[in-house]
């Protein structure tokens, strides 16, 4: 049982790491990264059956940083759409210096 | 105002033992006559920096003030004057206190005044102390009282200069630290005064600052100095390696651990006599005294005549014990002062600056003090180096009084003649009777015609010369005897130079020229009369020590003169030590001079074989057609070529060991400063620089690029970890 899990867990994380590296629109490379921090989510529950509760806490704190993170990310990717009209990552390099 | 400064000196006072055994002598007194030069210096050095405060301000504004504005010169001019003069007479009057009470109370031991503890580490420690003794007080009574004179005729040769404040500021100094030169109780405070003094010269040659060639002076006179205080520092750290002190009391109490010319004291001495030489001016290291006649006469008068350059005569008769016990160092002495005695009258032979004859005249007669003080004679190098001070001192402010007037006439005139140059002179004891006379006085007594002063102190010491030859048992007796005959030849050419000086600038046809000859003029009184007071030194001032064998003859007017050996016998307590080791070690004096002969008899032929000399002199000097410098159109030839250019030793120096010192320096600069040290240094910097460049490629400030290279790096961390 515990391994399916693992196995789907794994397959989720690979999947959003593939979706933020190769997608170019900020919206969708957030949703990767949200399924991301579901797949580890899973596997904290799918261990938390073998070493015990502090698995499932985990999840709580790690949905509410996600929920956090959703606010701030979300509010900066409206704030890009307004100023550039797209939220295509590639016609933007603001990130250096 | 006084009164204020005794109580504040009583209030720094230490503790006397010895003066309280001698119940005379007030701690704060010497003390005091330290102080007095300093405070002139700290009024002088304000009253000067306010004057250079205030002149720059008006030069802001824009305002009417003009430096050479007769009316604004008695406001900067009236408290110098009075303050730079002043205290150096308050101090000459405390040493005559302090002078007569010794006379009554024959002191065996120095009166040491402790004030404080100024250095204290460990077993060492060094006292700021001063010491009275009858040597200290010849040299105070030399410092003050000739600095005073020289101060009075400083506010004469001054009186248009615009920096008349910092002039006497700088002369205060100057007296300050000769006077803790003399009378420093240890090595280390002698070698402060040692230092001080050679600040003060440096400052005083360069006095006109702007000019570059002075300054250049000063600073040749400063480094040429540092040499010779290399061998001072070594010689001390020698004492105080061996005797744990450097207190005069005990290294002289405790040396006679020392083997008779062992090495160890061998080397000290020769130490010490390397400081000597450049102090004092002797070969090799004499080089930079001439030079130093860029500074203002009055300068040359006190500073490199007088006082400082003699600094070295006293550090050997203060060290006597420690040279009487070294044969080596006293003949390396009498032989290096013996040859700079004839080498540089041999230069004054040739020279047309009536300040540079007077310069290689200095170094001439400092040679003669050090044979004297090498051959075991120090009371007679004492006695020569202060009827010296007389004489120079006198030599060098008339020629200040010379070179007053005729600068004076050449600017009435506005022409642009040399001012110092003996060839544009002649004929001036017409407009100058007072200066010519005393100078002539004082030429007498330096080529040593009876009765005056140059003739006793510096006969004693040829003298003595020839009575070392034929000491029994005397090491290097022939050496000697070649030391007697220089030095008596080296006698006839002082007479010869000194003599051509004076006819040059006083008699035969007058070469200042038409327009200007109606401008010379008599120094004002504030010249002359310290003029004059030299002049009656310069004839009384041999006589306090007359030697025995002559007092009851004819030199001594059958016994008329009474001071007969007096400055020998009160120089006893001091050079007692030092005479013991040499009877203990050589026996006694002969009577004899080398080739037979008494000391009367011999003295009896210099000052007839001088005065012959001074008379054929006038006589050769005066047929010669002398041409002023715009006419003298003269081709030196041959060994008188030499002589007008000093025997090329500048020249030597400069090829021998400036120009490679220079090319070392810049080798130094450009190769391994500029190249290698500087070229590392910038190395790393580019190295960095073009690092960051290239690792500022990957910050592209793309999401995507930052994601995939996170990526990555976690999968290598994973593998790494993994693996």
């Amino acid at each position: 049982m515990i391994t399916e899990a693992l196995v789907l867990s794994a397959i989720l994380f690979v999947i959003g790491t593939f979706g933020v590296l190769v997608r170019r629109n900020a919206m969708i490379m957030f949703l990767c990264i949200e399924l991301q921090l579901n797949a580890v989510n899973l596997s904290f529950v799918a261990f938390s059956r073998l070493f015990g509760i502090e698995g499932q806490i985990f999840v709580f704190f790690v949905m509410t940083v996600a929920a956090a993170e959703a606010a701030v990310g979300l509010a900066i990717i409206i704030s890009i759409f307004r100023h550039y009209e797209t939220v295509n990552v590639d016609s933007f390099n603001l990130l250096k210096w | 105002m006084s009164g204020v400064l005794l109580s504040l000196a009583a209030l720094v006072q230490g503790s006397s033992e010895a003066a309280n055994e001698a119940g005379h002598f007030e701690p704060f007194l010497p003390g005091l006559i330290v102080l007095l030069p300093l405070l002139g210096f700290i009024a002088n050095g304000y009253l000067s920096l306010r004057h250079a405060r205030v002149s720059a301000d008006s030069v802001r504004s824009g305002s009417e003030f003009d430096l050479s504005d007769a009316s604004s010169r008695p406001s900067t001019h009236t408290l110098p004057t009075w303050i730079g003069p002043g205290v150096m007479g308050a101090a000459f009057l405390i040493t005559l206190v302090n002078f007569s009470r010794m006379l009554g109370v024959h002191l065996e031991e120095a009166v040491v005044v402790h004030y404080w503890t100024w250095i204290a580490t460990g077993t060492f420690s060094v006292e700021a102390a001063l010491q009275l003794d009858q040597l200290s007080i010849i040299m105070m009574m030399v410092i003050t009282g000739v600095g005073t004179l020289i101060h009075v005729f400083s506010v004469g040769y001054m009186k248009d200069d615009p920096g008349y404040p910092r002039y006497f500021a700088y002369l205060n100094l100057f007296v300050f630290f000769m006077l803790v030169l003399v009378m420093g109780s240890s090595y280390a405070l002698m070698f402060v005064g040692w230092e001080g003094v050679g600040l003060c010269s440096y400052l005083l040659i360069g006095y006109w600052f702007s000019d570059r060639e002075k300054a250049d002076a000063g600073k040749k006179a400063f480094i040429v100095n540092r040499i010779g205080d290399v061998g001072f520092l070594v010689a001390m750290f020698l004492l105080f390696k061996n005797f744990g002190s450097v207190d005069f009391i005990s290294i002289f109490h405790d040396a006679d651990t020392l083997i008779y010319g062992g090495g160890l004291v061998t080397a000290i001495t020769l130490f010490f006599f390397i400081g000597a030489i450049g102090k004092s001016a002797q070969i090799p290291l004499y080089v930079w005294l001439p030079d130093a006649m860029a500074g203002p006469t009055p300068v040359s008068a006190l500073i490199h005549a007088a006082t400082m350059v003699t600094a070295g005569v006293y550090l050997v008769a203060r060290s006597s014990v420690l040279f009487a016990l070294a044969p080596f160092s006293s003949a390396i002495v009498a032989g290096v002062g013996v040859l700079t005695a004839l080498f540089a009258a041999t230069i004054a032979l040739k020279q047309n600056d009536i300040k540079k004859v007077l310069a290689y005249s200095t170094v001439s007669q400092l040679g003669y003090m050090f044979l004297g003080v090498g051959v075991g004679a120090y009371a007679a190098g004492v006695f020569h180096l202060m009827t010296h001070a007389f004489f120079k001192a006198l030599l060098f402010l008339g020629s200040g009084a010379v070179i007053h007037s005729m600068h004076e006439a050449y600017h009435a005139t506005h022409s642009h003649e040399d001012a110092q140059d003996m060839r544009n002179m002649g004929g001036l004891h017409r407009p100058m009777r007072i200066t010519c006379i005393t100078m002539w006085i004082a030429t007498l007594a330096i080529a040593g015609i009876w009765p005056f002063a140059g003739f006793f102190s510096k006969d004693e010491i040829i003298w003595y010369a020839g009575a070392w030859a034929g000491a029994e048992g005397a090491p290097y007796p022939q050496l000697y005897t070649v030391y007697w005959m220089l030095a008596l030849v080296a006698a006839l050419l002082t007479a010869f130079y000194m003599t051509r000086m004076m006819v040059m600038t006083f008699h035969g046809k007058n070469r200042t020229g038409e327009k200007e000859q109606g401008h010379l003029h008599e120094a004002p009184p504030v010249m002359w009369i310290p003029l004059a007071v030299l002049a009656l030194l310069s004839v009384f001032g041999g006589w306090i020590n007359v030697p025995e064998a002559l007092s009851s003859g004819w030199a001594g007017l059958g016994g008329l003169l009474p001071m007969s050996e007096w400055l020998h016998h009160w120089l006893e307590p001091i050079t007692a030590q030092a005479h013991r080791v040499q009877e203990v070690n050589l026996g006694k004096y002969s009577y004899y001079a080398p080739f037979g002969g008494g000391e009367a008899l011999w003295a009896a032929i210099s000052t007839i074989l001088a005065g012959t000399v001074v008379f054929l002199t006038v006589q050769i000097v005066r047929r010669q057609e002398i041409l002023a410098v715009k006419d003298d159109a003269t081709d030196l030839s041959g060994f008188s070529k030499i002589l007008f250019n000093k025997y090329y030793v500048d020249e030597l120096y400069d090829r021998v060991i400036v120009q490679p010192i220079l090319r070392i320096s810049r080798f130094c600069w450009r190769v391994i400063d500029a190249g290698i040290i500087d070229g590392a240094v910038n190395a790393v910097g580019w190295g960095s620089k073009g690092a960051g460049w290239l690792v500022s490629m990957f910050q592209t400030g793309s999401i995507n690029t930052y994601a995939f290279i996170l990526t990555v790096g976690v999968l290598f961390v994973l593998g790494a970890s993994l693996f």
